[in-house]
């Protein structure tokens, strides 16, 4: 999508949104769904339709973990690095990730397919270590499991 | 017709529920047997999920934990009628784990559709909103005051006391706003309350809009928890459908409306003050008090903020009677707690009971030890800002009181527990760690304190134990969290000091 592609769908957005009590963070989880990312070229239509600074919407955007100004990978995998999966594995499994697809956390690997991120508590704690892949969570993940996980992700788009 | 039960919440859904789901139809297709498949919340045994459930003449029987590869097999076994399985475990009822518990906000969980206002009545549902309706607005503060709650999510204030203060500040807009931000590692009651049983929280809800005058409420949930949105913005629409949330809630006049907000990954927006200023679009930022939110909260105006389980549970007190509430627990901690098992635990779930049970019955007789099989050595309980507990401490009653004077915190419920392969220096370096990552940034001890407690924990595990640095490494990181506790202006920064001073206390060994 090119830039004027997300102008105007953030216009969209920002005009039935703009009228929500404390509208800003519904609006950019809106564009975030909508565009995968919030892009730059997005904060001055934002901060216009919600009568912000460009700073006050930048700021809100770089406080939250969830929002990202970059486009992210095909596929989002979050490792859970809380403790109740620390207590089944989870430290040997985000090493595992890392090593075995040569990324580090919070990057994309060479060839655009995964993002790997940290998330802390999926509510999936008593069946650790988990990982979350688009929206689906995943249980008991151990390094192997993981390794079928992102194979089926390669081979078919991690549909069922 | 034959209906069969395979729950859809997050945990389920991981284990492997929905191919079950889809191996069942088939199956149940294939070999001409009609069936009626219902996608139940989970019962919280979740050791046992893929939990499937069929009705029988004599009651529900479960078989688990089923995966998609085992249906045919179920099948060939007539356990659509009921029949033995290696995988059957009776009545759903009579499985121990289930039966020796007290459940209130579970009652309903795992047992009806979640999205069925009918299945919710049924089970008594909306009876606590019928009560309300008859009631005044002071009547229905002093029924919850006579109860005993007190706040779920962590600091466990009375529920009644904060709610007659949002009564008594007039104003012409008072906000509702449930905090289901659930952001401790090792709980899940929160979610499993809004994926199972969704009406109990609106219905709660709505009862504390008629208590103080609110006609405008926010649910806050996670962003983490997509599911639960979807359940949430179903069951709201439905509700809105059936007349219970509007300009005229069941038919008295009475106006309530209520809407569903993500959070965006932040720890800190669980903190009540910086969940308002995440509502209102701003940063998460804590404000300091006061004034309390009850006075000037949500843009402004008398908010009422309280945990998921802290609303449900006054739907099961205008339902039940404050007496019937205030009839269980002890001391000062009354009703019933959802505690969660998480962790290294080989029947990892949610356990309500009335309080005063003790953490050892909670991890040995609910939770059969470790998964690993190996010993359990440390405990941590109430999320990442509570202290971990050796064995020595594992007889405190669950009791606010009890954990208190223990320096230790009930917070949430949550348990986490881990084996003897664990490394404590690893776990109160990691608490440091997630100061530095999730504060808000407000505050030097918190913000500047953690970062300096990551470095010097890497230092003491750097040098070794002949070390005189070492030593001193210790000592700095005491005084850091000295500083820590007494100089931050939230929990975060305060309460990050009890993981790490309990890790060396308890396990001094980790750091030699
Ligand atoms: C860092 C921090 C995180 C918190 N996270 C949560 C949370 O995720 N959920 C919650 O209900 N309370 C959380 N709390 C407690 C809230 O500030 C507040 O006490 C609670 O929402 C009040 O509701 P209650 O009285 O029903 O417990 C947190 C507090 C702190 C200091
Ligand atoms: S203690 Fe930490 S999280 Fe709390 S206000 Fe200070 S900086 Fe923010
Ligand atoms: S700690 Fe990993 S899912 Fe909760």
């Amino acid at each position: 999508m090119n830039s004027s592609a997300h102008e105007s769908s953030t216009r969209e957005i920002v005009a039935a949104m703009q009228d929500m009590p404390g509208g800003l963070l519904p609006i950019l989880h809106e564009i975030q769904h909508a565009l995968g990312y919030v892009p730059e070229d997005c904060v001055p239509i934002i901060a216009e339709g919600l009568n912000l600074s460009r700073a006050e919407v930048h700021g809100v955007i770089s406080f939250y973990h969830h929002f990202r100004s970059e486009p992210a990978g095909k596929h989002v995998v979050q490792i859970c690095r809380a403790e109740a999966c620390q207590a089944v594995g989870a430290r040997g499994l985000e090493a595992h990730v890392q090593t075995s697809l040569d990324v580090k956390m919070g990057e994309t690997t060479t060839d655009g397919n995964l993002t790997i991120e940290p998330v802390y508590c999926l509510g999936n704690c008593a069946c650790g270590p988990s990982v979350q892949i688009g929206e689906d969570v995943h249980a008991r993940v151990t390094p192997k499991r993981f390794d079928v996980l992102v194979a089926d992700l390669k081979i078919n788009g991690g549909a069922k | 017709m034959l209906t069969v039960y395979v729950p859809r919440d997050t945990t389920a859904c991981a284990l492997g529920a929905d191919g079950v789901v889809d191996a069942i139809v088939a199956e149940a297709a294939s070999r001409n047997i009609e069936i009626k498949l219902v996608r139940n919340g989970s019962r919280g045994l979740f050791w046992l999920e893929t939990l499937v459930e069929v009705e029988t003449p004599a009651g529900r029987m479960a078989y688990g934990p089923v995966n998609a590869s085992d249906v045919t097999g179920l099948f060939d076994a007539k356990f659509h009628e009921g029949a033995a399985h290696e995988l059957g475990l009776g009545l759903t009822e009579d499985i121990p784990y289930l039966k020796n518990q007290l459940r209130v906000n579970f009652a309903r969980a795992g047992i009806i559709d979640p999205l069925s206002i009918d299945d919710y009545k049924t089970h008594g549902g909306y009876g606590g909103l019928t009560r309300a309706l008859a009631l005044e607005a002071q009547a229905i503060v002093d029924e919850v005051k006579a109860s005993g709650l007190r706040g779920r999510g962590g600091a466990a204030f009375p529920a009644g006391i904060k709610w007659q203060t949002v009564l008594d500040t007039p104003n012409e807009q008072k906000y509702i706003v449930c905090n289901a931000d659930e952001g401790d590692s090792g709980t899940f009651a929160d979610r499993l309350l809004m994926e199972a049983d969704p009406y109990q929280l609106i219905e709660g809800m709505t009862i504390a809009g008629l208590g103080v005058g609110a006609t405008q409420g926010y649910i806050y949930l996670r962003s983490e928890y997509p599911k639960a949105h979807e359940v949430l913005k179903a069951a709201l629409a439905n509700a809105y459908e059936a007349g219970y949330l509007g300009i005229d809630v069941a038919g008295s006049g009475k106006h309530f409306d209520l809407e569903v907000r993500l959070g965006a990954g932040a720890y800190i927006c669980g903190e009540e003050t910086s969940l308002l200023d995440s509502l209102e679009g701003k940063r998460g930022l804590v404000r300091s008090k006061p004034p309390l939110p009850a006075i000037i909260g949500l843009f402004g105006k008398p908010t009422v903020i309280n945990n998921v389980l802290t609303l449900a549970t006054v739907s099961a007190i205008f339902e039940k009677g404050a007496d019937f509430y205030k009839g269980l627990g002890t001391g000062r901690s009354l009703g019933t707690l959802p505690m969660q098992l998480a962790g290294n635990i080989k029947r990892g779930g949610i356990v309500e009971l009335a309080f005063g049970s003790t953490l050892r019955d909670l991890m040995e007789d609910f939770g059969g030890g470790t998964a690993s099989g190996r010993p359990m050595k440390a405990v941590q309980v109430g999320g990442p800002l509570g202290a971990y507990l050796p064995e020595s401490q594992w007889d405190i009653a669950l009791d606010y009181e009890a954990f208190a004077a223990a320096k230790a915190m009930l917070g949430h419920g949550g348990v986490v527990v881990f084996d003897d392969s664990v490394d404590m220096l690893e776990q109160a370096r990691f608490a440091m760690e997630f100061c530095v990552v999730e504060s808000c940034g407000k505050c030097t001890p918190c913000r500047v304190g953690s970062t300096r407690g990551v470095e010097v924990i890497d230092k003491i595990r750097a040098s070794d134990s002949s070390d005189k640095q070492r030593d001193d490494n210790l000592i700095l990181l005491e005084e850091l969290c000295d500083t820590m506790e007494f100089g931050s202006l939230c929990a975060m920064g305060g309460l990050t000091p009890f993981p790490v001073r309990s890790s060396v206390k308890h396990f001094p060994e980790d750091f030699y």
